[in-house]
Parts: C-alpha cells; sequence; structure tokens
C-alpha cells in the first residue's frame, strides 16, 4: 500500500478510534427535534411553518434565502410546536423549529425519486441537492451545491472524496465507508456528473485498511476514480493540506479555494448524503454521528435525525461513565465546547466527545520560551507565536502582514505548545479583527 | 440526565503533554555526562564548582523574583540550566566567590532585568561568562591539567588550554613550526586543559543525541556553526599551514561542542526558523574563526554566539517562512 503525505507541518496525536469496530446503530424517532434555521454557512433560513402545523418526515420546515443558503426539512413526523430561539453547537441561542413527534414516522408524499439519476443534466442535480438541504457534513457544513457550482472560468479538473478522517476519536466516515461505500461512490459520479470532472481520487488516511480495501475493490471497474492511502498526520482531512498531498498544489493564499486549483473535494458523508437526495429524493434529515471519548459509557456510531438533543444520544450510550469535564461537538482538535445537553445535532455535527474532568488540559498560560514547535507544526506555515502577540497588543495590522487570516484554526500550534499558549483563540480573535476591518474597507 | 455545568475552552481539547519544565529538565539531562566527566577529569573541585552554581543561581532567581514582585519560577528548570551551563564554562581552578558573582550575574543582568525566562536576548550563562572574563582575567584562565579521580598522585598541576598554547607559540615564535598539537583523540574524550564541561567531545556529543532524539535541538545550528568554523578554518590551514593550525583542531578544541550544541541553541536566544538558525550558526562560526585566527583572545565561542544573539530579532523579521499558498500566487 502505497502512502502519501507531502504536505509540511501537522502533528500525530493519540488516535483513540475507540467506537472503530462498532456498526452504525439507528437511534430511531425522539420525542422531539429543534432543527435549526441556520445549520450552513451563510444566511439562515426562513421558516416556512407555523406552530400547530402538521409536518411530516422530509417536509421543508425552511426556505433558503438566498444562493449561500440551503433549505431545512422535518426529521420526524409530528406537529409543530414552537418557533423561536433554542441553544446551537455555535454557542448562543438561534432560531430553530421545534417539532413534537406523533409518534408515526411518517414520510411525505412529494418525495421525488430518479432511477435514472445519472441522465439528468448538471442543472437539474444541483437544484435537487439544493433543494434537499445539502451542505458539507465534515464539519464545516458550507452549502453543497455552491461548491458543485464554481464560476466559468475555473476550470475543474480533479474531484476529491475525503474519507481522511484525521480528527482523533471520530469514526463516523470509517463507519459509513464500510457499511455504505456503493452510496458514497454514487454520490462521487452525480457529483462528478454535475461538475463535469472525470477523475476521481478517494483519499483515506492509512488506519482505515479496511476501508481503503472496500473502496479499492468497489472501484476496481471503474477507470474515473482511485483510491489513495495517506499518512495519519493530522490535519490530513483539511483541504488544503489534502490537495498539496494528493496533487501537490496549493490553493492560493489569503482568501483562495480549492477551485483556484482546479480542484473540489467533498466529504464522503456529503457524497451518501447527495445518491439519498438524487436517488430517492430524501432530504438531509439524518447523519451518522460519533458519540465518544472515556466519558461515556459505550462508545457508538449513531445515526441520528438533525434536531434530536445531544442528550438523547448520550443516554443511547449508556449515559455518563464519569465526572464530565467537557461535553464537545466535533472532534478534539477542532471541537467546539457545549454548556448545554440540549443542544440539538445538526448537518455538520460530526461527532460527541465527552471528556471526563480527569482528561480536561487546564491550560495555564506561561511565558514564550520561543522553542518554535508551533511553527514546525503550523500546517499553513505561519508563525503562530508572533501572531499571538500581535494578537494580545491588538496589533492587527502586523497581525495581517503576517498572514493571519491564512490560519485554518487547526489547533496543532496550541497542542504542542509547551507554554500552554491558547495559540488558536489568539489567532482567531485576530483573525475576525483582520476580516472584519477588511469588510469595512470594502 | 439534567443538564450541568461544563467546562467551556477553546478548541483543541488535547496536548502534546510537552512543558517548559520538561524541556529544561531534559537539557539538564543531557549534560550529565559532561558534568561527570568533568568530575572524571579535574576532580571534586570541579562539582562543587558546578553544586555552587546551580545554588546560587536558583537563590538568585527566587530572591529576583520575590524582591520584583513576581511569582517564584525556580522549579521549572530555566535556572539550573542557566546553573549548570556557567559552572561548564568556568575554569576547575575557579574561586567560589567567581562562581557565586557568576551566578547571580546570569540570573538578574543575564534573564531578570529583562522579564525573566523568555524576554532575555543574550544567553545568561554566556553573559555572566564574558562579564567574569572581563573583570577577573587571571582567575578566569587558569587551567588544570585533567588527573583522573581517585588515580591524582600530586596536587593539582596547571597548563594551558590547546588553543592557549597554540596562540602564545604562534605570538612567540611568529609561525607553527616546533607546536606540537598532540592527538586529536585527547581532547576528543576530554584529556586536555580547559572548561570543566568543554574538553570532552565525546560526553558532550551523547547529550546532544538525546537532544536530538527528543527534538529539543535541531541539527541546523550546531551542523552550520561547527562546518562554518571547520571550512573557513581549513580555507586559513589550505592557504597557509605554518600560521594556521589543521580544521579538526579547531573543531575539537576549546567551547565550540559545548557551545555549537547547547549554548547557539538555546530556544531562547536563537531564532525561530530552520533557515534563521542556519544563518544563526553561519555567523557563529564565522565569528569564532575571525577571533581565534586574528583577535587577541584564543577562543571566541561565547563571543560570537553573544553577537549573533544580538542579530536573532532581526533575523527572525527576514526569515518568515512563506505561508502556504504564496508560491501559488507569485507565479502566476
Amino acid at each position: 500500500m502505497k502512502v502519501r503525505c507531502s504536505f509540511q507541518g501537522g502533528i500525530h496525536p493519540s488516535e483513540e478510534k475507540i467506537s472503530e469496530g462498532t456498526p452504525v446503530e439507528d437511534l430511531g424517532v425522539p420525542e422531539r427535534v429543534v432543527v435549526p434555521l441556520s445549520q450552513h454557512i451563510g444566511a439562515p433560513c426562513e421558516a416556512t411553518v407555523s406552530p400547530g402545523d402538521k409536518v411530516k418526515k422530509g417536509d421543508r420546515v425552511g426556505q433558503a434565502t438566498g444562493f449561500v443558503s440551503v433549505n431545512v426539512h422535518a426529521s420526524i413526523s409530528g406537529v409543530v410546536k414552537s418557533i423561536g430561539l433554542f441553544p446551537h453547537p455555535l454557542g448562543r441561542p438561534l432560531p430553530a423549529v421545534e417539532i413534537e413527534s406523533d409518534g408515526e414516522d411518517a414520510w411525505a408524499d412529494h418525495l421525488k425519486s430518479h432511477e435514472d439519476y445519472m441522465d439528468l443534466s448538471p442543472e437539474a442535480l444541483k437544484e435537487i441537492i439544493r433543494d434537499m438541504g445539502l451542505v458539507g457534513m465534515g464539519g464545516a457544513a458550507f452549502p453543497t451545491h455552491v461548491k458543485l457550482s464554481p464560476p466559468k472560468e475555473k476550470s475543474i479538473d480533479t474531484f476529491i472524496i475525503n474519507g481522511a478522517e484525521c480528527e482523533p476519536y471520530l469514526t463516523a466516515d470509517h463507519r459509513l465507508m464500510l457499511e455504505e461505500a456503493e452510496s458514497i461512490v454514487a454520490g462521487a459520479r452525480i457529483a462528478m456528473r454535475s461538475l463535469g470532472v472525470h477523475r476521481g481520487i478517494i483519499a483515506i488516511e492509512s488506519n482505515k485498511p479496511d476501508a481503503i480495501e472496500k473502496m479499492t475493490a468497489l472501484t476496481e471497474d471503474m477507470p474515473e476514480l482511485e483510491v489513495t492511502a495517506l499518512r495519519v498526520r493530522y490535519p490530513q482531512g483539511a483541504e488544503k493540506q489534502l490537495i498539496k498531498t494528493l496533487l501537490n498544489r496549493e490553493v492560493p493564499f489569503s482568501g483562495g479555494l480549492p477551485m483556484d486549483v482546479g480542484v473540489i473535494v467533498h466529504n464522503v458523508g456529503t457524497l451518501s448524503a447527495i445518491y439519498k437526495a438524487v436517488r430517492f429524493g430524501i432530504p438531509l434529515i439524518e447523519r451518522v454521528t460519533t458519540v465518544t471519548g472515556s466519558g461515556v459509557r459505550e462508545p457508538k456510531n449513531l445515526r441520528a435525525r438533525i434536531g434530536t438533543p445531544i442528550k438523547v444520544l448520550i443516554e443511547a450510550c449508556g449515559g455518563f461513565s464519569a465526572d464530565v469535564g467537557k461535553v464537545i461537538i466535533g472532534g478534539p482538535m477542532m471541537g467546539v465546547g457545549q454548556y448545554s445537553l440540549e443542544i440539538p445535532v445538526v448537518k455538520g455535527t460530526s461527532g460527541i466527545l465527552v471528556q471526563p474532568l480527569s482528561e480536561v488540559e487546564e491550560g495555564i498560560a506561561h511565558t514564550c520560551i520561543r522553542c518554535g514547535s508551533c511553527i514546525r507544526a503550523c500546517p499553513s506555515r505561519l508563525m503562530p507565536t508572533i501572531l499571538a502577540v500581535f494578537a494580545q497588543r491588538e496589533m492587527f495590522d502586523e497581525a495581517e502582514r503576517y498572514d493571519v487570516i491564512d490560519c485554518i484554526e487547526c489547533g496543532c500550534c496550541s497542542y504542542v505548545c509547551p507554554a500552554r499558549i491558547p495559540m488558536v483563540q489568539l489567532l482567531r480573535y485576530a483573525k475576525a479583527e483582520v476580516l472584519a476591518r477588511r469588510k469595512k474597507a470594502a | 440526565m439534567e443538564d450541568r455545568q461544563f467546562i467551556l475552552s477553546s478548541s483543541p481539547h488535547i496536548h502534546s503533554g510537552e512543558s517548559t519544565p520538561r524541556i529544561m529538565y531534559s537539557v539538564a539531562a543531557a549534560l550529565a555526562p559532561a558534568i561527570a566527566t568533568g568530575v572524571y577529569l579535574f576532580g571534586l573541585r570541579a562539582l562543587w564548582v558546578v553544586i555552587l552554581s546551580v545554588a546560587a543561581g536558583l537563590a538568585t532567581e527566587a530572591g529576583a523574583q520575590r524582591v520584583m514582585g513576581r511569582e517564584v519560577t525556580i522549579s521549572d528548570g530555566s535556572a539550573l540550566v542557566t546553573g549548570i551551563l556557567l559552572a561548564l564554562n568556568l575554569p576547575p581552578t575557579v574561586p567560589w566567590w567567581v562562581v557565586i558573582v557568576g551566578s547571580a550575574i546570569a540570573i538578574v543582568i543575564g534573564k531578570q532585568i529583562y522579564g525573566g525566562l523568555g524576554y532575555n536576548p543574550f544567553n545568561p550563562a554566556l553573559v555572566a561568562r564574558v562579564i567574569l572574563l572581563i573583570s577577573f582575567p587571571v582567575q578566569m584562565t587558569t587551567w588544570l591539567k585533567p588527573s583522573p579521580l581517585f588515580s591524582r598522585a600530586v596536587d593539582a598541576v596547571t597548563t594551558a588550554t590547546p588553543l592557549g598554547a597554540m596562540k602564545t607559540h604562534l605570538m612567540v615564535k611568529g609561525s607553527l613550526e616546533g607546536f606540537t598539537m598532540g592527538e586529536l583523540w585527547n581532547p576528543f574524550i576530554g584529556n586536555i586543559g580547559g572548561c570543566i564541561g568543554e574538553t570532552s567531545v565525546i560526553a558532550l556529543l551523547i547529550g546532544a543525541g538525546f537532544l536530538l532524539y527528543r527534538g529539543y535541538i535541531t541539527w541546523h545550528i550546531p551542523v552550520t556553526f561547527i562546518g562554518t568554523v571547520f571550512v573557513l578554518s581549513g580555507l586559513f590551514w589550505a592557504i597557509n599551514p605554518d600560521q594556521y593550525i589543521t580544521p579538526l583542531f579547531h573543531v575539537v578544541t576549546g567551547g565550540l561542542v559545548l557551545g555549537a550544541f547547547y549554548m547557539a541553541t538555546d530556544m531562547v536566544t536563537s531564532p525561530l526558523t530552520d533557515r534563521g538558525m542556519m544563518l544563526f550558526g553561519m555567523g557563529c562560526g564565522a565569528i569564532t574563526i575571525v577571533i581565534r585566527l586574528f583577535g587577541g583572545y584564543p577562543e571566541g565561542v561565547s563571543y560570537s554566539i553573544l553577537l549573533m544573539n544580538a542579530a536573532t530579532p532581526l533575523i527572525d523579521r527576514y526569515f518568515k517562512p512563506k505561508t502556504f499558498g504564496w508560491r501559488t500566487v507569485s507565479s502566476g
């Protein structure tokens, strides 16, 4: 097995894929769901239902506003109880539709399946993908149809199917590749058709040999698809690092996108969802998510309806096993700590990591001893320690000159820092300030 | 399962476990072979110098931090390392009060007046060594002939360092004719006159190997430093072997190996990037050779490192890594 890694920097934390051998379990229908109207990067939806309305599974409850926006759908059948502000994984309460289950779990009757979906035009495919509320399911939740609609002047030659899953602990993509490989490949072919691309690379880290084997066998007769094993190195699954490794192309700095180097990257979960949307007309109303960490009794990979409160998932895993320190949505490197168990699973929820108090890192920052570890670990080739000083002193012009906006917030710098300086937090602050200033100036 | 208080803090939520004390104690451990060899070669007096230097360093740091109303951080290991490095840079005959004065200078003038660990522009141990060298030239340059522990027959015999002997010979005779540099095996194992920790190349390399393996130092500074000394001294030797001694002699004698692996690599006072470190190492090597060959002092490693310490902020400014994606933009 040829294993590739060519991006600079990065780290290799303990992989902790404790749930990789656990098949995906269907969580079933929760009593109630809270479906946020903003589960994607871009403009929030407008609610299309009112309290008291009856909805069925797959009914649209939120309408996209603008191009960079997607619909949201009812993930259970029942009655709309309220529309208001609810806890959201991003940290502050945001508008959401609360639905109470009628226990029937009935499908909406307008779902349109396409047996001959590969005969649909690229435009028709993108239309369906947009209507079905698809977003990137690797975590960033960028609307899928936007990524599939590069401007005409950008010629795309390569499509990357991202199965790297480089975050420690997370195994949802791994299980999906083992259990639903066919849907991922079918979804990839749909995406490639809508882009008019004839070369696809399925990229998987080498710690998932069974998934590599499965994908290789499945694509044997498909000359347009190849499988590549990647060296286990975080953040190998970050788009820019993935493109660098596979094609030795660097996405231009200061706001460049993969399409600038002729590449579109999609996560395996997104592709599986694309297939289900196009083939069966099923909107994005459920996803596989990993519930893991030594803070839960029985780590699992669960298929959960969008809007299910995370406490339902944690209960399905036997509940907490110890004094809980942190409940994190996402992985340990980039995930966001949560304040409430009422937070719903959203389209971008790749995992729920429960850290016992004993494992929580107490970051008491000391002064920088200029060891340079952060510079060697930075996959964006920035100087995090210098940027951290600029952020602390609010020297935003200097931070901009040192390319702070190219920080991908992967967390490698903070991870390696012997002085435990919260670098990502500081860089994120400087980045936000610089971006806000640019917006103001424009 | 009711809501409870969860800890909220920024990602990442895991850490490598690396810490400043771990780095410092590793450096101290890496210097153990050099300390042991120094004690073996120069007797228990060498051990007393190390102990005194470390004790005075820790006491000064605690005192200085208390006076300035800062948190006392002597357990972070940095004063320990400074104390050991200063001791290893002193002659075995050094009077006890010079050790204490030196250690206090290292901590106060070398480090604390700048704000403590991380803010000092110069290597504290070298600041102290150079101030001592200027202030107490006799006490700082009285060298002992090694006489291995437990085998000493008579009282200590003074001698000159190989570099000192060579410089004197050159000044008196005008050329190297008649100068015997002896077997280079002697400086390699440490059987020459010199500072407590600088004479044994092999003991220093063992510790350096450990630091390289742990990733606390990289090859960039030591290799460019020693390489530059080798190349430049080799150049002069090739042109005029009557006036200039072999490059290998320059590499294994004096404080070069100690300086290149343990002093020039000091994280706080050396550049941040690999390319910056390489320029830094080359600068150290060039200045060392200029002082050794054309200066008044027989040895120039300490001065070269201090001068390059001063250049570090400039080097860091110039050698900024090229941001990911930069090349793509510039090329088209």
